[in-house]
Protein backbone atom coordinates (compact mmCIF):
# COMPACT_ATOMS: atom_id res chain seq x y z
CA UNK A 1 0.00 0.00 0.00
CA UNK A 2 1.44 3.29 -1.10
CA UNK A 3 0.63 6.45 0.42
CA UNK A 4 -1.85 8.89 -1.16
CA UNK A 5 -0.77 11.79 -2.84
CA UNK A 6 -3.40 14.72 -2.45
CA UNK A 7 -3.86 16.51 -4.98
CA UNK A 8 -1.83 19.90 -5.39
CA UNK A 9 -5.23 21.91 -5.08
CA UNK A 10 -5.73 20.49 -1.95
CA UNK A 11 -1.95 20.65 -0.60
CA UNK A 12 -2.09 24.17 -1.44
CA UNK A 13 -5.49 24.82 0.61
CA UNK A 14 -4.40 23.05 3.11
CA UNK A 15 -1.20 25.48 3.92
CA UNK A 16 -3.70 28.29 2.81
CA UNK A 17 -6.18 26.88 5.61
CA UNK A 18 -4.34 28.45 9.06
CA UNK A 19 -3.69 31.36 7.32
CA UNK A 20 -7.54 31.81 6.69
CA UNK A 21 -8.42 30.82 10.51
CA UNK A 22 -5.88 33.40 11.84
CA UNK A 23 -6.88 36.32 9.50
CA UNK A 24 -10.73 35.81 10.46
CA UNK A 25 -9.46 35.31 14.24
CA UNK A 26 -7.40 38.44 14.06
CA UNK A 27 -10.03 40.34 12.39
CA UNK A 28 -12.94 39.38 14.95
CA UNK A 29 -9.65 40.34 17.79
CA UNK A 30 -9.21 43.51 15.94
CA UNK A 31 -12.96 44.55 15.59
CA UNK A 32 -13.90 43.20 19.35
CA UNK A 33 -11.02 45.41 21.05
CA UNK A 34 -12.14 48.28 19.04
CA UNK A 35 -15.62 48.52 19.88
CA UNK A 36 -14.61 47.61 23.45
CA UNK A 37 -12.24 50.73 23.39
CA UNK A 38 -14.81 53.31 22.11
CA UNK A 39 -17.60 51.82 24.52
CA UNK A 40 -19.69 50.27 21.06
CA UNK A 41 -18.83 46.53 22.35
CA UNK A 42 -19.41 44.81 25.93
CA UNK A 43 -18.34 41.50 25.62
CA UNK A 44 -21.02 40.95 28.74
CA UNK A 45 -23.94 42.69 27.08
CA UNK A 46 -27.28 40.92 26.72
CA UNK A 47 -29.86 42.38 24.47
CA UNK A 48 -32.85 43.97 26.42
CA UNK A 49 -36.36 41.27 26.20
CA UNK A 50 -38.39 44.57 26.06
CA UNK A 51 -37.28 45.44 22.90
CA UNK A 52 -40.25 46.09 20.77
CA UNK A 53 -42.34 45.90 23.58
CA UNK A 54 -44.26 48.39 25.08
CA UNK A 55 -42.22 49.62 28.29
CA UNK A 56 -43.45 48.32 31.73
CA UNK A 57 -45.37 50.94 33.89
CA UNK A 58 -44.55 51.96 37.08
CA UNK A 59 -45.00 55.18 39.27
CA UNK A 60 -42.31 56.16 41.49
CA UNK A 61 -42.41 59.09 44.58
CA UNK A 62 -39.71 62.09 43.75
CA UNK A 63 -36.50 62.94 45.33
CA UNK A 64 -37.23 65.13 47.79
CA UNK A 65 -35.01 68.46 47.10
CA UNK A 66 -34.21 67.99 43.64
CA UNK A 67 -37.66 69.92 42.71
CA UNK A 68 -38.31 67.99 39.82
CA UNK A 69 -41.60 65.91 39.31
CA UNK A 70 -42.29 62.64 40.45
CA UNK A 71 -42.07 59.52 37.67
CA UNK A 72 -44.40 57.57 36.12
CA UNK A 73 -45.21 55.25 33.40
CA UNK A 74 -47.43 57.73 31.43
CA UNK A 75 -44.84 60.17 31.74
CA UNK A 76 -42.87 57.60 29.05
CA UNK A 77 -45.55 58.60 26.43
CA UNK A 78 -46.07 61.74 24.53
CA UNK A 79 -45.04 63.92 21.91
CA UNK A 80 -41.34 62.48 21.19
CA UNK A 81 -39.04 59.82 22.40
CA UNK A 82 -37.52 59.88 25.65
CA UNK A 83 -34.84 58.12 27.42
CA UNK A 84 -35.30 56.90 30.24
CA UNK A 85 -32.00 56.46 32.57
CA UNK A 86 -31.00 54.41 35.76
CA UNK A 87 -28.21 55.85 37.98
CA UNK A 88 -26.69 55.51 41.32
CA UNK A 89 -24.63 57.92 43.39
CA UNK A 90 -22.31 54.86 44.54
CA UNK A 91 -21.99 53.72 40.42
CA UNK A 92 -18.60 54.91 38.59
CA UNK A 93 -19.34 54.92 35.13
CA UNK A 94 -22.67 56.91 36.18
CA UNK A 95 -19.86 59.19 36.48
CA UNK A 96 -18.36 59.11 32.75
CA UNK A 97 -22.16 59.27 31.31
CA UNK A 98 -23.09 62.02 33.14
CA UNK A 99 -21.20 65.10 30.71
CA UNK A 100 -23.10 63.19 27.96
CA UNK A 101 -26.69 63.26 29.69
CA UNK A 102 -25.91 66.94 30.79
CA UNK A 103 -25.37 67.40 26.77
CA UNK A 104 -28.53 65.58 26.25
CA UNK A 105 -30.51 67.99 28.67
CA UNK A 106 -29.02 71.31 26.91
CA UNK A 107 -29.75 69.67 23.35
CA UNK A 108 -33.51 70.08 24.36
CA UNK A 109 -33.38 65.71 24.80
CA UNK A 110 -35.77 64.38 27.01
CA UNK A 111 -33.76 62.53 29.81
CA UNK A 112 -35.92 60.91 32.35
CA UNK A 113 -34.01 59.28 35.51
CA UNK A 114 -34.51 56.93 37.96
CA UNK A 115 -32.29 56.49 41.33
CA UNK A 116 -31.47 53.08 41.61
CA UNK A 117 -31.05 51.64 45.43
CA UNK A 118 -29.43 54.65 45.99
CA UNK A 119 -30.07 56.95 49.41
CA UNK A 120 -32.55 59.74 48.43
CA UNK A 121 -29.77 61.76 49.93
CA UNK A 122 -26.66 60.37 48.51
CA UNK A 123 -28.47 60.90 44.49
CA UNK A 124 -29.18 64.80 45.60
CA UNK A 125 -25.50 65.16 46.39
CA UNK A 126 -24.66 63.49 43.52
CA UNK A 127 -27.14 65.30 41.08
CA UNK A 128 -25.88 68.92 43.04
CA UNK A 129 -22.02 67.77 42.15
CA UNK A 130 -22.22 66.93 38.65
CA UNK A 131 -25.53 68.38 37.51
CA UNK A 132 -29.17 67.55 37.25
CA UNK A 133 -30.04 66.30 33.42
CA UNK A 134 -33.10 64.50 34.30
CA UNK A 135 -36.56 66.62 33.30
CA UNK A 136 -38.41 63.97 35.89
CA UNK A 137 -36.96 61.62 38.56
CA UNK A 138 -38.18 58.69 40.60
CA UNK A 139 -36.31 56.70 43.40
CA UNK A 140 -36.29 53.23 43.15
CA UNK A 141 -35.03 52.11 46.35
CA UNK A 142 -35.96 48.64 46.48
CA UNK A 143 -35.18 48.30 42.70
CA UNK A 144 -38.58 46.55 41.82
CA UNK A 145 -38.85 48.62 38.74
CA UNK A 146 -35.51 47.96 37.60
CA UNK A 147 -36.12 44.22 37.70
CA UNK A 148 -39.34 45.26 35.40
CA UNK A 149 -37.20 46.79 32.86
CA UNK A 150 -34.64 43.89 33.16
CA UNK A 151 -31.84 45.89 34.22
CA UNK A 152 -29.18 44.17 35.57
CA UNK A 153 -26.61 47.15 36.48
CA UNK A 154 -26.07 50.77 36.45
CA UNK A 155 -26.14 52.65 34.24
CA UNK A 156 -28.64 51.51 32.13
CA UNK A 157 -30.57 53.54 29.35
CA UNK A 158 -33.94 52.75 27.79
CA UNK A 159 -35.19 54.87 24.15
CA UNK A 160 -38.85 54.86 24.66
CA UNK A 161 -40.70 55.88 21.54
CA UNK A 162 -43.61 58.31 21.68
CA UNK A 163 -46.30 55.38 21.25
CA UNK A 164 -44.16 53.60 24.65
CA UNK A 165 -42.59 50.99 22.78
CA UNK A 166 -38.81 50.22 24.11
CA UNK A 167 -36.49 51.08 20.98
CA UNK A 168 -33.45 50.86 21.87
CA UNK A 169 -31.75 49.61 25.55
CA UNK A 170 -27.46 50.56 26.27
CA UNK A 171 -26.12 48.83 29.34
CA UNK A 172 -23.39 50.85 30.52
CA UNK A 173 -21.72 54.10 30.44
CA UNK A 174 -23.21 57.12 27.48
CA UNK A 175 -20.32 57.83 25.75
CA UNK A 176 -19.30 60.23 23.28
CA UNK A 177 -19.28 58.13 20.80
CA UNK A 178 -22.30 55.82 21.89
CA UNK A 179 -24.56 59.36 21.81
CA UNK A 180 -23.35 60.64 18.38
CA UNK A 181 -23.19 56.80 16.69
CA UNK A 182 -26.47 55.40 18.35
CA UNK A 183 -28.52 57.94 20.20
CA UNK A 184 -28.57 60.22 17.78
CA UNK A 185 -29.54 58.73 14.99
CA UNK A 186 -32.05 56.98 17.35
CA UNK A 187 -33.71 60.41 18.43
CA UNK A 188 -34.06 61.52 14.77
CA UNK A 189 -35.76 57.80 13.21
CA UNK A 190 -38.38 57.85 15.93
CA UNK A 191 -38.50 62.02 16.16
CA UNK B 1 -20.29 33.64 22.31
CA UNK B 2 -23.11 33.52 24.27
CA UNK B 3 -23.51 29.85 23.22
CA UNK B 4 -19.85 28.51 24.45
CA UNK B 5 -20.98 30.39 27.69
CA UNK B 6 -23.85 28.69 27.74
CA UNK B 7 -21.53 25.34 27.35
CA UNK B 8 -19.13 26.28 29.75
CA UNK B 9 -22.26 26.85 32.35
CA UNK B 10 -23.83 23.64 31.97
CA UNK B 11 -20.24 21.50 32.38
CA UNK B 12 -20.22 23.75 35.86
CA UNK B 13 -20.82 21.63 38.93
CA UNK B 14 -23.24 23.61 41.51
CA UNK B 15 -21.95 25.06 44.95
CA UNK B 16 -24.58 25.99 47.06
CA UNK B 17 -23.15 29.55 48.37
CA UNK B 18 -26.41 31.57 49.39
CA UNK B 19 -27.96 30.53 52.52
CA UNK B 20 -28.82 33.43 54.39
CA UNK B 21 -32.16 32.34 56.72
CA UNK B 22 -33.68 35.53 56.41
CA UNK B 23 -34.08 35.08 53.07
CA UNK B 24 -35.91 31.87 53.18
CA UNK B 25 -38.94 30.85 53.27
CA UNK B 26 -40.53 29.07 56.78
CA UNK B 27 -42.23 25.66 54.30
CA UNK B 28 -39.78 23.54 53.37
CA UNK B 29 -41.52 22.60 50.53
CA UNK B 30 -41.98 25.84 49.22
CA UNK B 31 -38.60 26.72 50.19
CA UNK B 32 -37.04 23.47 47.97
CA UNK B 33 -39.35 24.55 45.06
CA UNK B 34 -38.02 27.99 44.75
CA UNK B 35 -34.72 26.80 45.17
CA UNK B 36 -35.24 24.23 41.79
CA UNK B 37 -36.77 27.77 40.34
CA UNK B 38 -33.93 29.41 41.51
CA UNK B 39 -30.91 27.20 40.06
CA UNK B 40 -32.68 27.52 36.56
CA UNK B 41 -32.39 31.08 36.63
CA UNK B 42 -28.57 32.79 35.54
CA UNK B 43 -27.61 35.99 37.86
CA UNK B 44 -27.08 38.19 35.46
CA UNK B 45 -24.45 40.42 37.20
CA UNK B 46 -22.14 36.98 37.81
CA UNK B 47 -23.21 35.58 34.70
CA UNK B 48 -21.88 32.39 35.10
CA UNK B 49 -23.99 31.72 38.46
CA UNK B 50 -27.65 30.90 39.16
CA UNK B 51 -29.54 33.43 41.30
CA UNK B 52 -29.33 30.42 44.11
CA UNK B 53 -25.44 30.99 43.88
CA UNK B 54 -24.80 34.46 43.77
CA UNK B 55 -24.08 36.74 46.09
CA UNK B 56 -24.93 39.59 43.70
CA UNK B 57 -27.87 42.38 44.78
CA UNK B 58 -29.78 41.47 41.67
CA UNK B 59 -29.46 37.60 42.61
CA UNK B 60 -31.07 38.42 46.03
CA UNK B 61 -33.83 40.57 44.58
CA UNK B 62 -34.48 37.74 42.40
CA UNK B 63 -34.40 35.46 44.87
CA UNK B 64 -37.08 37.39 46.80
CA UNK B 65 -39.44 37.33 43.84
CA UNK B 66 -39.00 33.74 43.15
CA UNK B 67 -39.73 33.25 46.90
CA UNK B 68 -42.73 35.79 46.84
CA UNK B 69 -44.26 34.68 44.27
CA UNK B 70 -43.77 30.80 45.32
CA UNK B 71 -45.40 31.83 48.43
CA UNK B 72 -48.28 33.51 46.80
CA UNK B 73 -49.12 30.07 44.74
CA UNK B 74 -47.54 30.76 41.49
CA UNK B 75 -47.16 27.64 39.76
CA UNK B 76 -43.04 26.99 38.87
CA UNK B 77 -43.52 27.96 35.28
CA UNK B 78 -45.75 31.07 35.88
CA UNK B 79 -42.65 32.06 38.30
CA UNK B 80 -39.76 31.27 35.47
CA UNK B 81 -41.82 33.04 32.73
CA UNK B 82 -42.10 36.54 35.08
CA UNK B 83 -38.45 36.53 35.02
CA UNK B 84 -38.02 34.86 31.37
CA UNK B 85 -40.16 37.85 30.26
CA UNK B 86 -38.13 40.95 31.68
CA UNK B 87 -34.33 39.15 31.27
CA UNK B 88 -34.99 37.54 28.17
CA UNK B 89 -33.83 33.77 26.99
CA UNK B 90 -29.94 34.86 28.70
CA UNK B 91 -31.31 34.29 32.09
CA UNK B 92 -32.86 30.77 31.75
CA UNK B 93 -29.50 28.55 32.33
CA UNK B 94 -31.26 25.94 30.31
CA UNK B 95 -32.09 27.91 26.74
CA UNK B 96 -34.89 27.13 25.63
CA UNK B 97 -35.55 25.00 22.14
CA UNK B 98 -36.37 27.47 19.23
CA UNK B 99 -35.38 29.12 15.74
CA UNK B 100 -32.63 31.28 17.49
CA UNK B 101 -31.42 28.49 19.92
CA UNK B 102 -31.57 25.81 17.40
CA UNK B 103 -28.07 25.89 16.44
CA UNK B 104 -26.71 25.60 20.11
CA UNK B 105 -29.12 22.72 20.67
CA UNK B 106 -27.89 20.21 17.39
CA UNK B 107 -24.08 21.29 17.77
CA UNK B 108 -23.18 18.23 19.44
CA UNK B 109 -25.39 16.43 16.67
CA UNK B 110 -23.60 18.37 14.14
CA UNK B 111 -20.26 17.77 15.53
CA UNK B 112 -20.69 14.23 15.33
CA UNK B 113 -22.18 13.78 11.97
CA UNK B 114 -20.04 15.84 10.77
CA UNK B 115 -16.87 13.82 12.59
CA UNK B 116 -18.20 10.39 11.42
CA UNK B 117 -18.76 12.09 7.29
CA UNK B 118 -15.33 12.98 7.79
CA UNK B 119 -14.32 9.39 8.47
CA UNK B 120 -16.01 7.96 5.93
CA UNK B 121 -14.90 10.44 3.58
CA UNK B 122 -10.97 9.30 4.58
CA UNK B 123 -11.76 5.83 4.60
CA UNK B 124 -13.35 5.65 0.85
CA UNK B 125 -10.47 7.90 -0.22
CA UNK B 126 -7.80 5.68 1.25
CA UNK B 127 -9.97 2.90 -0.28
CA UNK B 128 -9.63 4.57 -3.74
CA UNK B 129 -6.01 5.36 -3.83
CA UNK B 130 -5.07 1.99 -2.76
CA UNK B 131 -7.68 0.55 -5.60
CA UNK B 132 -4.86 0.38 -8.60
CA UNK B 133 -2.59 -1.30 -5.83
CA UNK B 134 -5.07 -4.36 -4.88
CA UNK B 135 -5.14 -5.36 -8.45
CA UNK B 136 -3.88 -8.89 -6.86
CA UNK B 137 -7.40 -9.16 -5.43
CA UNK B 138 -9.42 -10.53 -7.72
CA UNK B 139 -13.09 -9.94 -7.96
CA UNK B 140 -15.72 -12.80 -7.67
CA UNK B 141 -16.18 -12.32 -11.95
CA UNK B 142 -12.51 -12.17 -12.45
CA UNK B 143 -11.88 -15.07 -10.31
CA UNK B 144 -14.83 -16.70 -11.95
CA UNK B 145 -13.29 -16.45 -15.54
CA UNK B 146 -9.85 -17.08 -14.37
CA UNK B 147 -11.11 -20.71 -13.17
CA UNK B 148 -12.52 -20.69 -16.66
CA UNK B 149 -9.30 -20.53 -18.69
CA UNK B 150 -7.39 -22.29 -16.52
CA UNK B 151 -9.64 -25.13 -16.53
CA UNK B 152 -9.93 -24.83 -20.23
CA UNK B 153 -6.12 -25.73 -20.11
CA UNK B 154 -6.47 -28.22 -17.96
CA UNK B 155 -8.41 -30.47 -19.61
Amino acid sequence: MSEAVPSPWRRRSLLLAPVAVAAVAGTGFYAMLRGMGTGTYDPRGVPSALLGKPAPDFSLPALEGAERPALGGTDLRGDRPVLLNFFASWCVPCVIEHPQLMTMMRDGVAVLGIAYKDKPEDSLGFLRRHGNPFAKLGVDQPGRVAIDYGLYGVPETYLVDKGGVVRWRWAGPITPEILAQQITPLLKRFA
Amino acid sequence: MIRWLFLLLLACGPAWAVNDPADQLPDARLEERARVIGRELRCMVCQNQSIEDSDADLARDLRRIVREQVAAGKSDTAVTDFVHQRYGDFVLLRPPLKLATALLWATPAVALLGGLLLIRGMRRRRAADAAPESAEELSATERARLAKLAGGHNE
